[in-house]
């Protein structure tokens, strides 16, 4: 080892950019199959699109269980949760909703995903002072405690709103596509492409650049020595985990648009898409989660084109091959 | 007690308890008439034998699976398949036993070994993953399942109703097919608790006790942990498939909705929950009592919300709503692993005054 003088710039960590390649490599391996390059621009935006959704809603699972080692199966009642505060918004809001301005339209919109996020975040709350708090540290009462939480927020909304299916239409100015020569790309992606990127530009920010994200961080690689230099990580995690609801109620709004309806079953079909976005990722990990996100969706969009019958298990096979090269996901961040 | 293989209920109610349900389960044809008590009676029989084999997962092992009722269903279609595919004889009844039990192994091998070679907490994830693509498979692959709709198929002469075995006027009580498929349904079913509580009870099952209070430690003591739990994967999975086998046989029907939807994996999950984890024993009461529940509470549910809406409650006849009978289960649920995590006969054991269950943890 050489020394270093004190004034001298710590040695950069080596980055790890293998990750980053395998959705750009896998993408452009398809451009060949698929043929038609305005098809795979289609494509290739419907799966960041997805895959950015799938991030908003899987980012806090990871985080929290990074962070605290606690496995939440009922994630998913967040998503569900959001998604139906929305449609109440939308309902006293229909003439903003069906108005043929993209601001006006906006403007319905921000407070359905503002209350949708709030209601999850306190539902969180909620949550983790009753399931979590309990049976911290023993992993088998929480995967219970939570599939319970699952089973009665789900039977909930189902005893509030009914059991059918609630449509939920686009906004007007956000229908259509955005027409460059033959490639369409559907308005409402752009959005989704984009408010993913700016939470994800955001958890970056605030993980990487403010001490709130250094305790985060530090808390996630060893939880004890944080509590042991004073501060109170459980107070830390308790933010955390409101923060990942929350971001999960926004996904399940941005989900339900997406889908134009909602329905309380969607929780199930996308706690197991998030599971395997986690895994793959890394749990703990956000840029892990990232790619894992655009993966899985680029899988489910090019693997639907090519060989739809694959499209059933496709997740599956992609978890199974990243599991095979990497055994705990694309970036290991814990030691556990 | 070599038949309890050294392991009696250990607590004078408790025995009492089970000595009552496994009498009244074998004597239902003649106390209790109609089909809907034998129905009932022989799903008790059939969920008994899946949860104690869920127990051996959870209860001995301490991993969480979620693809226990994949097992179930591989069983359910196999069985299905293979009588719908090759006419009523006996020759389907064995090509679906000889098909669907190694099938149900080897797939929990698979997963076993895939998912315990990496991190231990990916099981449960894992296991919910493949479950989930398993159920959309069955539904897609139509021509060979059904789809939707699922196989309904004829039973061999000899199980099925209009089969008169024993007529009336020799016992005033008719024996047809149906009557002897409960008892087959019920002795298979009674076979395989008592080979689990033979398999929880030997060396082996110690083992697995050893690997849930500390698996590092149970390593260092020599044992090779992966090959203990993928073994145990592995029977779990064979008694599953055992009661699919049971249930498709009983119902003529495999299906989606009868022996592969995730609400089944989450029924499992409460009968070994409020029966008590770890104990065996808790599957045929979590069995018995949830089953009863869902059969008999259900309409007394919609009495209660017909009340409430006529005396015009707001809220209250949706939550009391018949189909909502899940939410007041899964609050038990939580309300049970919270208090008290060992279950009724955990419960049972404390109180009576025995052996304290020293499973709990």
């Amino acid at each position: 080892m050489t020394d270093l003088a004190a004034t001298d710039p710590l040695p950069k960590p080596k980055r790890d950019i293998a990750p980053i390649l395998l959705p750009i490599a896998l993408a452009l391996v398809t451009i060949p199959l698929i043929g038609s390059p305005s098809t795979w621009l289609t494509l290739t935006a419907a799966s960041l699109a997805m895959g950015m959704m799938i991030f908003i809603m899987a980012s806090g699972l990871t985080l929290v269980f990074g962070l605290m080692d606690v496995l939440n199966f009922g994630h998913g009642a967040f998503i569900a949760v959001g998604a139906y505060i929305a449609t109440l918004v939308f309902a006293p809001f229909a003439a903003s909703v069906q108005a043929d301005s993209l601001w006006v339209n906006l403007a319905a919109l921000a407070p359905a995903a503002l209350l949708s996020m709030a209601v999850s975040g306190a539902l969180g709350l909620v949550v983790e002072r009753v399931l979590i708090l309990p049976v911290y540290g023993q992993h088998l009462k929480q995967i219970l405690m939570t599939t319970g939480g699952l089973i009665v927020a789900e039977q909930t909304l189902y005893a509030l709103w009914g059991p059918q299916i609630i449509p939920m239409p686009l906004p007007t100015s956000l229908r259509g596509s955005f027409i460059f020569g033959d490639v369409a790309i559907a308005k409402y992606r752009v959005l989704a492409t984009l408010i993913g990127l700016a939470v994800f530009i955001a958890i970056q920010l605030v993980l990487n650049r403010t001490k709130l994200g250094l305790l985060i961080r530090a808390g996630v690689e060893n939880r004890e020595m944080v509590e042991a230099l004073g501060y109170r990580i459980r107070r830390l995690f308790l933010g955390v985990f409101m923060t990942g609801s929350a971001l999960a109620g926004l996904g399940g709004v941005m989900w339900a648009l997406y889908r134009e309806q909602v329905h309380a079953s969607m929780s199930d079909e996308l706690t197991v898409l998030i599971f395997v976005v986690v895994i793959i990722g890394g749990l703990g990990s956000i840029g892990g989660c990232f790619i894992g996100a655009i993966l899985v969706a680029m899988v489910a969009n090019y693997g639907g084109f090519l060989v739809p019958k694959l499209a059933l298990v496709s997740n599956i096979l992609l978890m199974v091959a990243i599991l095979m090269w990497r055994p705990r996901g694309l970036y290991a961040v814990t030691s556990r | 007690m070599m038949i309890l293989s050294g392991d009696p209920p250990r607590s004078r109610v408790l025995t009492l308890v089970l000595v009552v349900i496994i009498l009244a389960l074998a004597a239902t044809p003649f106390l209790f008439p109609g089909a809907k008590a034998l129905n009932v009676a022989a799903k008790i029989c059939v969920f008994a034998a899946l949860v104690a084999s869920y127990d051996l997962l959870l209860g001995y092992t301490g991993s969480v699976s979620f693809a226990h009722t994949m097992f179930y269903g591989i069983g359910s279609y196999a069985i299905a398949i293979a009588l719908y595919g090759m006419g009523p004889n006996w020759a389907a009844v064995a090509t679906g036993i000889v098909v669907g039990l190694p099938l149900a192994a080897l797939l929990a091998l698979a997963i076993g070994l895939f998912s315990l070679r990496v991190a231990a907490i990916f099981f449960a994830m894992i296991t919910l993953a493949v479950a989930s693509a398993f159920q959309v498979l069955a539904s897609q692959l139509s021509w060979l399942t059904g789809g939707e709709d699922g196989r309904s198929f004829q039973l061999p002469e000899l199980l099925r109703p209009g089969t008169v075995l024993i007529s009336k006027d020799l016992f005033g009580f008719e024996i047809n097919g149906r009557i002897l498929t409960f008892y087959l349904v019920f002795a298979i079913s009674a076979l395989m608790i008592l080979a689990l509580l033979r398999v929880v009870n030997s060396p082996f099952g110690r083992v697995l006790q050893a690997i849930r209070e500390n698996r590092f430690r149970a390593e260092a003591l020599g044992f090779r942990t992966v090959f203990h739990l993928s073994y145990a994967n592995c029977l779990a999975a064979l008694v599953a498939a055992g009661a699919g086998i049971l249930n498709a046989l009983w119902l003529r029907y495999a299906g989606p909705d009868t022996s592969l939807s995730f609400s089944i994996m989450l029924d499992i999950l409460l009968m070994v929950v409020i029966g008590g984890m770890g104990t065996i024993y808790g599957a045929i009461i979590g069995a018995t009592i949830f089953i009863l529940a869902q059969n008999y509470l259900q309409s007394l549910m919609g009495v209660a919300s017909k009340a409430a809406s006529e005396a015009g409650l707001p809220l209250l006849p949706g939550l009391l709503h018949p189909d909502r009978w899940l939410l007041w289960l899964g609050l038990l649920f939580i309300a049970s692993v919270y208090f008290f995590p060992t279950g009724v006969v955990g419960r049972l054991r404390n109180g009576g005054g025995g052996k304290s269950a020293g499973a709990s943890h």
